[in-house]
């Protein structure tokens, strides 16, 4: 996978770096006892707290801190035992004490790591830190010509900033860092991961530069060796990081080879235009006049408690992949399968004492593409892993041959039912009854005289017999059978 | 550390203070007399001196996380100027 | 005037109790004293039918057997604690007519009490001030004049409604915050007592922020006795304020019991400023005469980073107040300026229309101050300095369990007198600042007059959490001081 892009002077990389908001799953917000859920009326779910109402007061969730600390763990990083909580100050409608509870200098977790399972690597991005902040309200521009109406249910939602090291090479490095973080965080149970309904946004930092210069970057940490870089507020899926990183360093690009220079600038991604484009601010630079918030006192962890959640965190990703390759899987598969914490569940119950491989497969082949093509997720599956199991099982008794095998399931995603009742109830068995094969031969032979003639000067040909021997037993007999005792009424070398 | 009628008018943008253009020259005498007053604090010698980040010598508080507050919407608005339904307005904003 | 309304709120509570008066008539002996002193402006709002209301309810509670610790004791509120359904401005034009929806923990403490509601005093606005000449609603005036002269005197601030309600017995005692010296200055220069409990003693929850790690609510009473009686029922544990701390309320009146000999009393010799006025140091020397006469031992101590308080206050507390009220916006509630053409246009003219001239200085003292390039030698070296003060305190506290100062630097001055340079009204909390830089408790009692005939105040401030020996050494020096000189009702003729 190539790492560069072509400009008219030559090769450029790039460089890419994201910020992550995933707000918290918890029933109240991080400093009020609000509530935190979707789609509620307008301004029902705010306390006075969270309008900044005169003389109102933060008291911190201490669940929120939880989800901070397990997600810090999830993403082996450090976990400070100390932090502390600043006040970034601006003015905006959506919010309402004209400043935002965040971590500034000390934030709740440090340096921590992503892996990437690419298609022919594996890659490690590194996190710069993880901190704990407020959510902002949401604000209404289309609903009235002159008038924005703002609606602070949002406001005061937990939020966990996630700020990853610029790490990231391509597009496809960037979606599949959101997509292994969003897999984290699932995996945990401390963000849902909806980017469709906010819960987890990415600003994307994307600079360009000379092949070489990322190296050098590496090497001695200094952004000199970098370019300028744009950052793209407020993406919200992975289809359109991919697409506004590809997009953004192609514009930087075009810019450096014309001779110009890449102003720092915040940009948004238009995804109908598929373009970014410069945020129009009206000052300079915003100056956030960061301070400790003194209506909260440093926040402080003991260790114990930091080691209970540790020993408490569900099986992640990683170690989920490394068990699958060491049961049999192939690296790829294995990342694909623990991509989903309900698809890696539903892997583990189909694979239930059968070849591990087998279960990959089926699920890979025959599930995933039905689920695809009637456009469900693998929670609504129509067929349960329990009964996929079933038919996995009777291909490797034999009762059933592969063929069959689908089509059953087929009849079972459609129908509902037990495989094994469908499969005794329309005489699915698979005939491996010599007596019967034989007498199919006979009569595929009989009516095709040219063909036993064409078969002897090409072997190869024998496929074609078995085709129609099994379409002669309604496609239930064992093809290994019918194989077998063709070539021997054939008189073909073992190797047709 | 002196202001100047521009740094005036900055800091009020900042603050988002509309101050009279009459105002800020004389703001900024106001303002230079207390700096300059302030410096006086150069002169200690705070080297290795921690900052007082909390005034109460204790561990924070922490809340359960249980809904407790909020769904009065009504409550809410009733001090709003100019409320639409239950939104708050403002003049339309370009992000 | 009735002699109800002169009672002190110790002497109200045994009358109460002994039924020889009801609620609803020493309420409406107030609520007819207040407005006959309507002169004073020392009320924004008075609110004489809930008093009454609240006077009746408290008659009926006592005859169930049901009497509170205030049962039936009228107060005045400093309106910058936000009571449920009466009116709340902070002494500004920017809350509009702001209605809370909720009340502050130290108000729902005192009705949990019994006690009665007659009004929200007159405040600086935003707390922001020590003359109480800064407030949207006009100066208040203090109840006492010079000997020989009729020129209105500031009553100080920012809790000048509140002790001029005090000193002109418009209530029994009143509630006040100080985030500067605004509770124990104006008690100095009325002749009323007025205590700032130790930081996170009493809950900030529902009071209108100015200075987060400054501001405590405190009692503005006639006598020390009323203000231990008066903390003991403000003072609580919140849940809602992380800065409130989790000690249990101790019972302060029972606790101030007691004689001081063998007490130590500190006096910081850096508050001896050059050029004090005379009978300031008079006064002074005289109460730790005073002292030493009722077995106390006089220390002499040293706080070498005094004179850096002032300064460290005065980028502190803006810093803080201009976070606090960014949130004065007129989008949710308050005032809103009118046609505004865009959001920054609807901020900075609700906001430059709605806050007066002090509080636009501290903000913009405080925006600057915190500003990139700035905050490490500004806001962060303050924030040093009051460790440094703090540990002064700390060392000074080894040799002595209180310490004596004069609260202010001299009397009640002329209203508009010191308006003209924002500094020379900054010197009013020179002593008393210190006290909120470091957290500690600290009260003022009244201890004689000056040589114009205006009362002048001692400031005792104590350890922190020890209020209970601060209470005891102060009503030492009140029992010498033996201050029974009262203003001339000059405004209800």
């Amino acid at each position: 996978m190539s790492r560069t892009i072509k400009g008219q002077s030559g090769e450029w990389e790039i460089v890419i770096g994201m910020e992550v908001h995933a707000q918290i799953v918890s029933n109240a917000k991080l400093f009020s006892g609000a509530a935190t859920a979707f789609g509620a009326e307008p301004n029902s779910q705010v306390s006075f707290i969270d309008a900044g109402m005169p003389g109102m007061l933060p008291v911190i969730n201490k669940k929120c801190i939880e989800q901070a600390v397990r997600t810090g763990l999830g993403l082996k990083a450090q976990i400070n035992l100390i932090s502390v909580f600043d006040r970034k100050n601006y003015f905006f409608p959506d919010l309402p004490q004209g400043y935002q509870i965040s971590q500034y200098k000390s934030p709740i977790v440090g340096e921590g790591e992503i892996l990437l399972d690419m298609k022919d690597e594996t890659i490690t991005v590194g996190i710069e830190r993880l901190h704990l902040e407020q959510d902002a309200g949401k604000s209404l521009h289309d609903q009235d010509p002159d008038n924005s109406f703002v609606d602070l249910n949002r406001s005061g939602v937990a939020l966990m900033e996630i700020v990853s090291k610029p790490h990231m090479r391509s597009s496809e490095e960037a979606a599949a860092f959101l997509k292994k973080l969003r897999a984290i965080v699932r995996y945990l149970g401390t963000c849902d991961g909806n980017m469709d309904e906010g819960s987890m946004r990415a600003d994307v930092n994307v600079s360009v530069c000379r092949v070489g210069g990322y190296e050098k970057f590496r090497a001695d940490g200094s952004f000199k060796h970098l370019g300028t870089r744009c950052e793209i507020k407020n993406v919200n899926s992975m289809r359109f990081v991919q697409m506004a990183v590809e997009y953004e360093a192609r514009r930087q690009v075009d810019i450096l080879e014309d001779g110009g220079t890449i102003d720092q600038e915040t940009r948004r991604y238009d995804s109908k235009a598929n373009e970014t484009r410069s945020m129009r601010s009206k000052e300079d630079a915003h100056d956030y006049r960061y301070f400790p918030d003194p209506d909260l006192l440093p926040l402080e962890l003991e260790k114990d408690w930091v080691d209970a959640i540790a020993s408490s965190l569900p099986e992640l990703p990683d170690e989920k992949r490394a068990r699958f390759i060491a049961q049999g899987l192939n690296p790829y598969d294995a990342s694909v399968l623990v991509s989903e914490r309900e698809l890696a569940d539903f892997y583990e119950e189909l694979a239930q004492g059968v070849d591990a491989k087998a279960a990959a497969n089926w699920l890979n082949n025959e599930i995933l593409g039905r689920l695809n093509r009637d456009g469900l997720a693998i929670t609504q599956v129509p067929v349960p892993a329990a009964a996929n199991n079933a038919i996995i099982r009777m291909v490797a008794d034999g009762s059933i041959n592969g063929k069959i095998a689908k089509d059953l399931l087929d009849i079972v995603w459609t129908e509902g039912g037990d495989p094994r009742q469908v499969v005794e109830a329309r005489g699915l068995r698979q005939v491996t009854d010599t007596g019967a094969i034989d007498a199919a031969i006979e009569k595929v032979i009989a009516a095709n005289p040219a063909k036993v003639e064409e078969v002897k000067a090409k072997p190869k040909l024998a496929a074609w017999f078995v085709g129609q021997v099994m379409k002669e037993t309604g496609g239930k007999a064992n093809p290994a059978v019918v194989n077998a005792a063709l070539k021997t009424r054939l008189n073909l070398p073992d190797e047709g | 550390m002196s202001v100047d009628k521009d740094t005036v008018r900055r800091i009020a943008r900042l603050a988002r203070l509309a101050v009279p253009e009459a105002r800020l020259e004389p703001m900024a005498d106001e303002l230079n007399g207390i700096f300059k007053w302030v410096e006086m604090l150069g002169e200690v010698n705070v080297e290795g001196v921690p900052g007082m980040t909390s005034v109460v010598a204790q561990k924070m508080k922490l809340r359960k996380d249980e809904v407790t507050e909020g769904g009065n919407a009504d409550a809410l608005m009733a001090n709003a100027p100019g409320g639409e339904e239950h939104f708050f307005t403002v003049p339309k904003v370009v992000e | 005037m009735s002699d109800l309304t002169s009672m002190t709120l110790a002497e109200a509570r045994d009358a109460l109790a002994a039924k020889t008066i009801s609620s609803r008539e020493l309420t409406g002996a107030f609520v007819a004293a207040i407005a006959a002193a309507r002169p004073l402006n020392a009320f924004i709002t008075e609110t004489a039918e809930q008093a009454l209301t609240m006077a009746d309810a408290s008659d009926k509670r006592r005859t169930e057997g049901n009497a509170g610790a205030l049962e039936g004791l009228p107060l005045a509120i400093k309106d910058l604690f936000c009571t449920k359904g009466t009116r709340t401005t902070a002494g500004s034009k920017i809350l509009g007519n702001f209605v809370p929806p909720y009340e502050s923990t130290v108000t729902q403490n005192l009705w949990n009490a019994g006690a009665v509601m007659l009004g929200k005093t007159n405040l600086d606005e935003f707390a922001m001030g020590s003359s109480n000449e800064t407030s949207a609603f006009g100066p208040v005036l203090n109840p006492w004049r010079a000997k020989n002269s009729n020129a209105n005197l500031v009553p100080g601030g920012s809790s000048g409604g509140s002790s001029t309600a005090v000193a002109g017995d418009l209530c029994l005692a009143a509630t006040g915050t100080d985030t500067g010296g605004s509770i124990r200055q104006p008690a100095a220069v009325t002749g009323t007592v007025g205590l700032k409990p130790t930081y996170g003693r009493c809950s900030r929850y529902g009071i209108v922020a100015f200075a987060s790690s400054l501001d405590q609510a405190g009692p503005m009473t006639k006598t020390v006795r009323d203000a231990a009686i008066l903390l003991t029922s403000m003072a609580s544990i919140d849940p809602r304020d992380s800065t409130s701390v989790e000690t249990p309320v101790p019972d302060y009146e029972k606790l101030m019991a007691g004689s001081i000999k063998g007490l130590r009393v500190g006096i910081p010799k850096e508050y001896r400023l050059d050029g004090m006025a005379s009978d300031v140091a008079a006064l002074w020397d005289k109460a730790a005469g005073w002292l030493k006469s009722q077995g106390a031992e006089i220390v002499e101590v040293s706080l070498p980073h005094t004179k850096y308080a002032l300064p460290t206050y005065y980028i502190v507390a803006p810093a803080e107040a201009s976070s606090n009220l960014a949130r004065y916006d007129g989008v949710r509630f308050g005032y809103r300026a009118e046609k505004p053409h865009d959001i920054t246009d609807l901020y900075e003219r609700s906001r430059g229309e709605g806050f007066g001239a002090e509080v636009q200085r501290r903000i913009l003292i405080g925006t600057y101050v915190l500003s990139a390039g700035y905050y490490d030698a500004y806001y962060s070296r303050a924030q040093k300095l009051r460790t440094l003060i703090k540990r002064d305190f700390d060392a000074a506290f080894e040799k002595c369990d209180v310490l004596l100062t004069p609260s202010t630097p001299g009397p009640a001055f002329a209203v508009g007198s010191k308006t003209s340079d924002p500094l020379e009204m900054y010197l009013q909390d020179v002593f008393t600042v210190t006290v909120n830089l470091a957290g500690l408790p600290g009260i003022s009692v009244p201890g004689g007059l000056s040589e114009s005939g205006l009362p002048l105040g001692l400031q005792l401030i104590g350890k922190a959490f020890d209020e209970a020996t601060l209470l005891r050494a102060a009503a030492a020096v009140e029992t010498a001081a033996d201050f029974k000189a009262k203003p001339a009702r000059w405004w209800a003729p």
